[in-house]
């Protein structure tokens, strides 16, 4: 639908506008936060330009910790939330896209009952679970490690699912072209199978990453240590202090920083992103 | 270079439908063989039984003097062209022919050499970096037989490779599939549902209809000589008319109740008497098709009556309605009554409900 209207498309675009300043200015908001001084948020006027302490706050918030209190170097926290991250999204993949190469490609005895169970986990986030999937966590001694962190979290079944979906689009003649020139169903896998899936692997992998990086129940009760914090979960600690100001710059910098890996996933992917979710034609 | 022969194959499905019941033919080192039919005659199902891609119930299929039923397709030594080609979407034009043989194990310079000499045949060399996705459906078709070909396989097996392409395009790759299999002398079975394409292919001509064989045989022979019904439907464009036999008396013992048939090229427009050995009637003119070279008068004939006893299968004219081929342009008026002839050694009768052809 081409449209030539000169003024026609006016409001759409404040329509738009008005959407990206509601998204946009708590985001602006936390940044210029995180570039004044303490005490000037706490005198409870918050300006809305910025301020002269960026480096100050964003180094003591990265590398040396807060002074007042005893928290970790929120750099320690990212690594943390990125192996948990990616640990998670590559888990998921993994484990998914080869449930789903079992599912479509082989027929064995009970093949729908396994896809039904799994289709059924659907109904079953971890938050439902908590109590078993800790207890187990805790029999296996995964407590306080990245294992305890990564594993009760990527079994899948939307990801399963996604899978299953775009390998029942692939032509069955492209297995049988498979099986003349001699490929046995691991060649066919990793050859055929999986260079197809690249884009909906990179969709998938933006989604999980960024369904890793914002858990906060979980690594809540996996983890005491406070080296092995994740970045969410810091920055709540870093609000609720007791006997004390909060350092809101110190909090606002960490929440602009978990911010980061996020979006540097989708901008880096995103043309990736757009082509698994939107590609028809294989 | 094998011969291939099918003993007595069967093929049923666990829902108890039998796809294939008992076919049995042989095809020589270095023949064409075409297997030709109307969508789900089971001729699919039978090349792909021969390629390893579907369970043979029971029979042998026999391929260079080796049962083959329980050998993997890889290991059969056959190489296949798909309807829709199969190309690996993400692989170039190179690798998809180079694919087969690396899986084969099979040294860089032989496979190399392989590849390049298969484009040469099939002028891809200019293409050989480009995916699947970038050539035209020509294209398509060529790396898929180029796939075909590297491999040197012992028999080609082919699944309607034309029907994705236009009509153009189709003529001009089957003229060149029938010189690359004379070049290459390999042994290749034809799957497809275009009678012309399986006429002009064909050494070998077997002609299917649910799951059987209703005729073997060299494609004029079949085509002079049909040995049924459907066969004398089924090859020859347009199709065969058949009538009830009373209308001829053709010397043949009283009481024979059967079907005789006359293609429309055989039938003339005489409206001065019969010549001698000839029969004849009249038609009064429903339609007239004008497509150059030629002209199709279709005419119905007076009397129905038994007529409608034939009945009309898709693809078959109405019982009553007989095709007259007329070269040239000219041709009667919509309805006119004409009267047509055709020579006693142009007939076909079939008797036993169309089963089976007696000589007269």
């Amino acid at each position: 639908m081409i449209e030539h209207r000169r003024f026609g498309n006016l409001l759409p675009h404040l329509v738009l506008l008005a959407g990206v300043v509601v998204v946009a200015f708590p985001v602006y908001l936390a940044i210029i936060a995180s570039t004044h001084d303490n005490s000037v948020i706490a005198n409870g006027q918050m300006p809305l330009y910025p301020g002269s302490h960026a480096l100050e706050t964003y180094w003591h918030t990265i590398v040396s910790g807060t002074q007042k209190t005893t928290r970790q170097p929120v750099g320690g926290m990212m690594v943390s939330s990125f192996i948990m991250a990616v640990g998670i999204a590559v888990g998921k993949i993994a484990i998914s896209i080869i449930s789903a190469y079992a599912i479509v490609f082989f027929s064995f005895p009970f093949r729908m009952t396994a896809f039904w169970i799994i289709f059924v986990t659907l109904m079953l986030p971890v938050e439902v679970r908590i109590y078993p999937t800790y207890k187990i966590a805790s029999d296996l001694h995964m407590l306080d490690s990245y294992s305890g962190l990564i594993l009760p979290l990527i079994a899948s079944a939307t990801a399963t699912l996604l899978f299953r979906q775009f390998f029942m689009t692939v032509p069955k003649e492209l297995v049988e072209a498979s099986k003349i020139d001699g490929a046995g169903p691991i060649r066919f896998f990793f050859d055929t199978l999986l260079p197809l899936s690249v884009t909906n692997i990179a969709a998938l992998f933006v989604i999980l990453f960024i369904y890793g990086w914002n858990q906060y129940l979980w690594p809540l009760l996996i983890t005491t240590r406070d080296d092995m914090q994740t970045i969410v979960i810091g920055i709540k600690k870093i609000i609720d202090v007791h006997d004390a100001l909060t350092e809101w710059s110190v909090a606002m910098a960490t929440a602009v920083l978990a911010m980061l890996p996020p979006v540097a996933v989708v901008v880096l992917m995103q043309r990736l992103f757009v082509k698994g979710l939107i590609e028809t034609e294989k | 270079m094998a011969n291939v022969a099918l003993r007595n194959v069967r093929k049923a499905y666990p829902n108890g439908f039998e796809a294939i019941k008992g076919i049995e033919f042989e095809v020589d080192d270095g023949r064409f063989c075409v297997l030709v039919g109307p969508s789900g005659c089971g001729k699919s199902t039978l090349l792909r039984m021969v390629a390893g891609l579907e369970t043979v119930t029971s029979g042998e299929i026999d391929i260079g003097g080796r049962i083959v039923n329980q050998i993997e397709p890889a290991d059969r030594d056959i190489a296949m062209v798909f309807q829709n080609y199969a190309l690996y979407p993400h692989m170039s034009v190179y690798n998809n022919m180079a694919y087969g043989l690396r899986n084969r194990g099979m040294p860089k310079d032989e496979i190399d050499g392989r590849v390049r000499e298969a484009a040469r045949i099939l002028e891809l060399a200019a293409l050989l970096d480009r995916k699947p996705g970038q050539l035209s459906g020509g294209q398509r078709q060529r790396v898929a037989m180029g796939r075909a070909i590297v491999r040197q396989p012992k028999v080609f097996l082919f699944d309607e490779p034309l029907s994705n392409l236009d009509a153009k395009l189709r003529i001009a790759m089957r003229v060149e599939i029938r010189k690359l299999q004379r070049r290459l002398n390999t042994t290749s079975i034809y799957v497809t549902h275009d009678q012309l394409e399986a006429m002009t292919l064909a050494d070998i001509l077997v002609v299917m209809n649910g799951g059987q064989v209703e005729q073997i045989g060299n494609p004029l022979d079949i085509y002079q000589k049909p040995a049924t019904t459907f066969v004398a439907t089924f090859i020859g464009a347009p199709p065969m008319n058949l009538m009830p036999m009373r209308y001829a008396s053709l010397g043949l013992p009283d009481g024979t109740d059967g079907v005789i048939g006359v293609r429309p090229e055989d039938l003339e427009v005489a409206n001065d008497g019969a010549a001698e050995g000839s029969i004849a009637f009249e038609l009064t003119v429903a339609a007239i098709e004008h497509v150059g070279a030629e002209t199709y008068v279709y005419g119905m004939r007076p009397q129905q009556g038994d007529a409608d006893t034939i009945s009309a299968k898709p693809g078959e004219p109405p019982p009553g309605e007989i095709l007259v081929r007329v070269p040239g342009q000219e041709a009667p008026a919509i309805g006119e009554k004409i009267r047509v002839l055709a020579p006693r050694q142009k007939l076909h009768v079939f008797v036993d409900g169309g089963r089976k052809r007696i000589e007269l």
